[in-house]
């Protein structure tokens, strides 16, 4: 089997995901032809080099639609032979995008791919496109589906994770990406996206809120309540019936923001690399997906991390740095606790609650931020995770070289 | 025209009355011979050039059409071999070529509906294209269906919400409503309401005034009310509708979710492949046990026991006019006021006149409450409370026809009252007893004439609760039995009959659910757990909760009674040490004072467990199988059932299912405890007895009636059903 190589990583700055979002004027197609653009740019790819190009995007109709990979390609005017797919594993499309990149290099079946993702969540709503899941009876009524804002709650009750817990993560996740920014530890992977005329439309994270604190939390109510008393809450007990009540702790300032956004990793096997003049800056070194309890849904990072652990024959202590999807608070804390990995190494320059979850697009995005901070504080090992929809894990273990 | 089921009038103006006049029933049914009836009548309407409409009305009084005949169904119901599965298939198919036929003639066809339409009867009007109903308070529409495990099957999943959009059509036939013509007309169900002597003209002048006819999602441009599953708001409808179906059903009834499910993929198709989706569904639930169950305790034995199944057939009826009631507490007073409703005078005694009046006056609040709700006019809050007389004077009950005894549930204090009562009473006049704990046979021994006393217990609240359990004494003659049969029958209330036992059969049973309950907790098992468990199960409160609302003080009494006088015992167990720590050391004697197990707001709701009694322990266990805690509060209820079988306690399967589900809310969607063992088969059940003993303690060991059943393959309505019994 072959090396597979990560030879770059860009994404688009992340917009506020509604119509005063600096991104909203711009087309999903757009945001994915530029961070396609990007790293043909920087890196004077001969695109005709190119295998494949997937983006992941998990509402993929009416703008989104039928294979925005392939329209992001032809857009950017890569070479014809170019093919594009997109695919769908929820909030972690992003990174098994980058997986199934992997999995075609390291088969050997392909040399040189971009894996991504878009997500206009301003312009595409969340659930825009449908789906059995949480409708259909016959599978809604005993696989026991409830909102994921719902599942977090219940990780945090059957945890015992108070508000405070929840708030005071979310507090320090701002405070991190705040300090990230302003030491610039973004600017490596970040390409602003421009008008074309050329002019900068955003050039930075702009769902921040860094003068975030534990005061400014408490006043915000629990987001979930509603939805719990219409019957969700009872779904779950049902499900968990040790316990008698939600504890509905989750806001919008301890769960992930709506943004909007673009990522584009590039990977290809080490020949490919030589040929082209590129310099490796990760080897991946295992990934796997993995299904869990999908009334929870949220719980299988831990469950994903230990399998591709394994995979790799490493332990989590093994791990230097780990980037997990901040869905919400009580999905990290969760993982941190099942998983015994310290804050310190755990989404260091913050999260999805302070810079948002572009939801196709975030796992290459922190895929991208991951091997950044291992170059710049010389370490080794990283792992990437996020829960997923309908209770499923994505993970992927990378490794400088 | 040769129809079964109508009479056929072709007037003048080319218009063909249908009227719906099934022979030898007080009501119409869509029976298969109906259906038969529509086939011709619709070919014929499509071929005749000299008929311009149709208009469909019944010939029967208040009735248009009361539904299928659920006898013809009962035949293949649970019954699951591929020869009925096709038959009943075909057979729904049918039903829906013919009412599709109706519909597509391109003739106008109208239903002038004189009275109630439920199930299929509602489905045979909406297979019309207009709809006039009488303006009549009797009428009801609805569909019945989900109440016995089934669903609408003559395209009601379909038609409704095409016609009004599924956020409106799903509460409408999940919840078995059941509602009047104008908020049927509000609904949009119907078109409109008119009275009485213009309902045939008004469908007639519609027909005249509609050359031509066609039901909306036949049209080309055809948008579901409201949006289909995946619009904004249909999304919403089933997203919220699934869980809260799971909310309210547990997920235990499959008819519920079947109907969810015609709905949701209907809606995504044509109304031909949505009929055909409702009939896979009907028929699976037809072949379901759950049905099969459902359709026999709720509707055939409830219907049979209703009827007077149990009483002896050579006493003459018994009319009780004249009813004396002792005792105005609580239950005498809802007995007071539920025979007043049913016309019977009333003299209502306590020891003194401002507790008689205070008897009296609950009826009248009772009576003011349903004024408010619209369900009685003050006229009749008049007119009933005329029938009660509250008095302290034992000679008013000279003339009485039957007396209750509601009194303090202490045998002396009884017995003084029978003494009293019975010097005065003539020598027909029968003695009942709505004692829930004293032996029957005891107390008549303290009667003049044990042979006219029985048992006739009520439920609280007796307003609301449709059982009363009759209980024979040694010597309790047949004419005391008919004598309380008919009387609950006039007050139509159905009635059981048991033979005198501790704690008869329902509070026997029943008190196994709240004491394996206990158990859980005395294991350790964190009470929520116990408590869902309880509802999973189907029950419509947990252990706990049921003790907190029966009063945990009034379980602990009779818990540490049957300890001393049955068990012969000094040392009581760990749940009644549980009881006695919460009434006595914690002064919490359940929802009645406001605190127990649970903490109640003011409108005895419970709010949370005591937040204390959880902090009691520290390491509850948690992790006990939900499914293992349901098994066992099912099954301890059923295996005591079973031992009032071998006991004799209990002689009829209908008693026994029907008395569980209305007495003490027994898992509805089992049919009945008994119905949970036939179910299950006398083997299996055994089996599992003994794996429950084995676990948990010889309180669930098999008894030699199960065994022998077991043995021979025999289960229980075959063993002591009635003939009658499907």
């Amino acid at each position: 089997m072959s090396d597979c190589f990560i030879y770059d990583a860009v994404r688009t700055p992340r917009g506020r995901g509604k119509k005063e979002g600096a991104l909203h004027e711009v087309t999903a197609l757009e945001l994915a032809t530029q961070s396609l653009e990007a790293i043909r740019d920087r890196n004077s790819l001969n695109t005709a080099e190119l295998d494949d190009v997937i983006l992941g995007c998990v509402d993929p109709v009416g703008e989104q639609g039928s294979d925005i990979a392939r329209a992001a390609v032809l857009k950017a005017k890569f070479a014809d032979t170019v093919p594009g797919v997109q695919i769908n594993r929820f909030c972690a499309s992003g990174l098994e995008a980058c997986n199934m990149a992997a999995g075609q290099i390291m088969s050997g079946q392909s040399d040189l791919v971009i894996g991504g993702g878009v997500e206009s969540m301003s312009r595409v709503k969340i659930g825009a496109s449908g789906g059995a899941w949480p409708e259909d009876p016959s599978l809604a009524i005993p696989a026991y589906f409830v909102p994921q804002g719902i599942s977090a709650d219940l990780i945090a009750t059957l945890d015992g994770f108070s508000r405070d817990d929840v708030d005071a993560f979310a507090v320090e996740s701002q405070k991190r990406a705040a300090a990230a920014w302003k030491s610039g530890y973004f600017k490596n992977s970040v390409v602003p996206v421009t008008d074309d005329l050329g002019q900068v439309i955003l050039d930075h994270d702009e769902h921040m809120r860094p003068e975030t604190n534990m005061q400014s939390l408490a006043s915000l109510k629990p987001a979930f309540a509603d939805f719990g008393a219409m019957g969700f809450d009872a779904v779950a007990i049902q499900r968990y019936p040790q316990i008698e009540a939600l504890n509905h702790v989750h806001h919008a300032g301890n769960s992930s923001g709506i943004v909007d956004g673009a990522a584009a990793v590039l990977l290809g096997s080490e020949e490919a690399g030589s040929k082209l003049g590129l310099k490796s800056r990760a080897r991946v070194r295992a990934f796997a997906s993995i299904g869990s309890e999908p009334c929870i849904m949220l719980t299988a990072p831990a469950d994903v991390s230990r399998r591709v652990l394994k995979r790799a024959g490493m332990t989590a202590n093994d791990i230097d740095l780990f980037e997990i999807n901040e869905a919400f608070a009580s999905v990290v804390l969760r993982f941190m606790r099942e998983l015994s990995v310290p804050h310190e190494k755990l989404n260091v320059n913050g999260g999805a609650i302070a810079l948002g979850h572009p939801l196709g697009a975030t796992g290459a995005m922190i895929l991208g931020t991951l091997i950044d901070e291992l170059e710049r504080r010389d370490l080794t090992t990283g792992l990437v995770t996020l829960c997923i929809g309908a209770g499923m894990g994505t993970a992927m273990i990378v490794e400088r070289v | 025209m040769k129809l079964e089921n109508f009479q056929w009038d072709h007037d003048a103006d080319g218009i063909v009355t249908l009227t719906w006049d099934m022979k030898g029933r007080p009501v119409n049914l869509l029976s298969m011979s109906a259906v038969a009836d529509l086939g011709q009548v619709a070919e014929t309407l499509a071929k005749d050039v000299t008929i311009k409409g149709l208009v469909i009305t019944s010939a029967k009084d208040g009735n248009f059409c009361a539904g299928a005949d659920l006898e013809e169904m009962a035949v293949y119901a649970g019954k699951p071999s591929a020869e009925s599965v096709k038959a009943a298939f075909d057979l729904m198919m049918n039903v829906h070529k013919t009412f599709r036929k109706l519909e597509t003639s391109g003739k106008p066809v109208a239903a002038a509906l004189n009275g109630t339409a439920l199930g299929g009867g509602l489905e045979t009007a909406l297979s019309c294209h207009y709809r006039v109903a009488v303006d009549d308070a009797r009428s009801q529409f609805g569909f019945p269906e989900g109440q016995v495990g089934l669903i609408p099957g003559a395209g009601g999943t379909q038609r409704v919400p095409r016609l009004i959009g599924a956020m409106g059509a799903l509460p409408f036939m999940l919840e078995s409503r059941r509602i009047g013509a104008a908020e049927a007309a509000g609904m949009g169900l119907i078109h409109k309401v008119v009275p009485q002597a213009e309902l045939i003209a008004d469908a007639k002048a519609w027909v005249k005034a509609n050359k031509s006819a066609g039901q909306p999602w036949d049209n080309r441009d055809f948008r579901i009310p409201g949006g289909g599953p995946f619009s904004t708001s249909g999304a919403q409808v089933f997203t919220v509708g699934n869980a809260m179906l799971r909310q309210k059903t547990y997920d235990n009834y499959p008819a519920q979710r079947a109907i969810m499910s015609c709905v949701y993929e209907g809606l995504l198709v044509d109304i031909d492949n949505g009929l055909k989706i409702e009939a896979r569904y009907f028929v699976k639930m037809l072949m379901n046990p759950v049905s099969r169950n459902m359709i026999r305790t709720l509707f055939l034995s409830m219907q049979e026991l209703g009827k007077g199944a149990r009483r002896p057939q050579t006493e003459a009826p018994v009319d009780v006019k004249r009813l004396g009631v002792l005792g105005a507490g609580l239950m005498g007073a809802g007995i007071a006021y539920v025979s007043a409703s049913a016309g019977i005078d009333v003299t209502l005694i306590d020891t003194t006149q401002e507790r008689a009046d205070s008897g009296k006056d609950h009826a009248a609040k009772l009576l003011d409450k349903q004024i408010a709700r619209g369900k009685a006019t003050p006229e009749e809050k008049v007119e009933i409370l005329s029938h009660i007389t509250a008095t302290t004077e034992y000679a008013a009950l000279k003339y009485v026809d039957l007396i209750l005894e509601a009194v303090f549930e202490d045998r002396d204090v009884k017995a003084g009252v029978i003494g009293k009562a019975d010097a005065v009473i003539g020598d027909r006049a029968v003695f009942g007893s709505n004692t829930s704990t004293l032996p029957i046979s005891g107390l008549a021994e303290t009667s003049t004439r044990p042979e006219s006393f029985v048992g006739i217990h009520f439920f609280s609240p007796v307003e609301r609760m449709g059982l009363v359990e009759i209980i024979l004494g040694k010597k309790t003659a047949p004419r005391a039995l008919a004598a309380a049969i008919d009387f609950t029958r006039k007050i139509k209330k159905t009635p059981i009959v048991v033979n005198d036992s501790r704690g008869f059969y329902t509070s026997r049973c029943f008190g196994t659910y709240t004491q394996e309950g206990l158990r859980m907790v005395a294991e350790g098992i964190v009470p929520p757990l116990v408590e869902n468990a309880g509802r999973m199960a189907g029950m419509p409160m947990g252990p706990l909760e049921v003790l907190d609302s029966v009063g945990v003080d009034t379980a602990l009494k009779i818990t540490r009674a049957a300890r001393k006088e049955v068990f012969k015992s000094e040392t009581p167990d760990e749940t009644e040490a549980l009881m006695a720590s919460l009434v006595e050391d914690a002064q919490r004697p359940g929802t009645k004072a406001g605190k127990g197990f649970y903490d109640y707001d003011e409108r005895g709701k419970a709010a949370r467990l005591w937040p204390e009694f959880l902090a009691r322990k520290k390491n509850w266990r948690t992790d006990a199988e939900v499914q293992e805690l349901i098994t066992r509060l099912l099954v301890i209820q059923a295996l005591e059932a079973a031992r009032c079988f071998e006991e004799g306690v209990i002689t009829d399967p209908r008693d026994a299912d029907v008395g569980a589900i209305l007495g003490w809310g027994f898992a509805p969607y089992t049919g009945g405890p008994i119905s949970y063992i036939d179910t299950m088969g006398a083997k299996a059940f055994v089996a599992l007895c003994e794996r429950l003993s084995a676990a948990y303690g010889p309180r669930f060991a098999p008894n030699a009636l199960l065994k022998d059943m077991a043995a021979n393959g025999d289960n229980f309505y075959r063993r002591f059903g009635a003939k009658s019994a499907a």
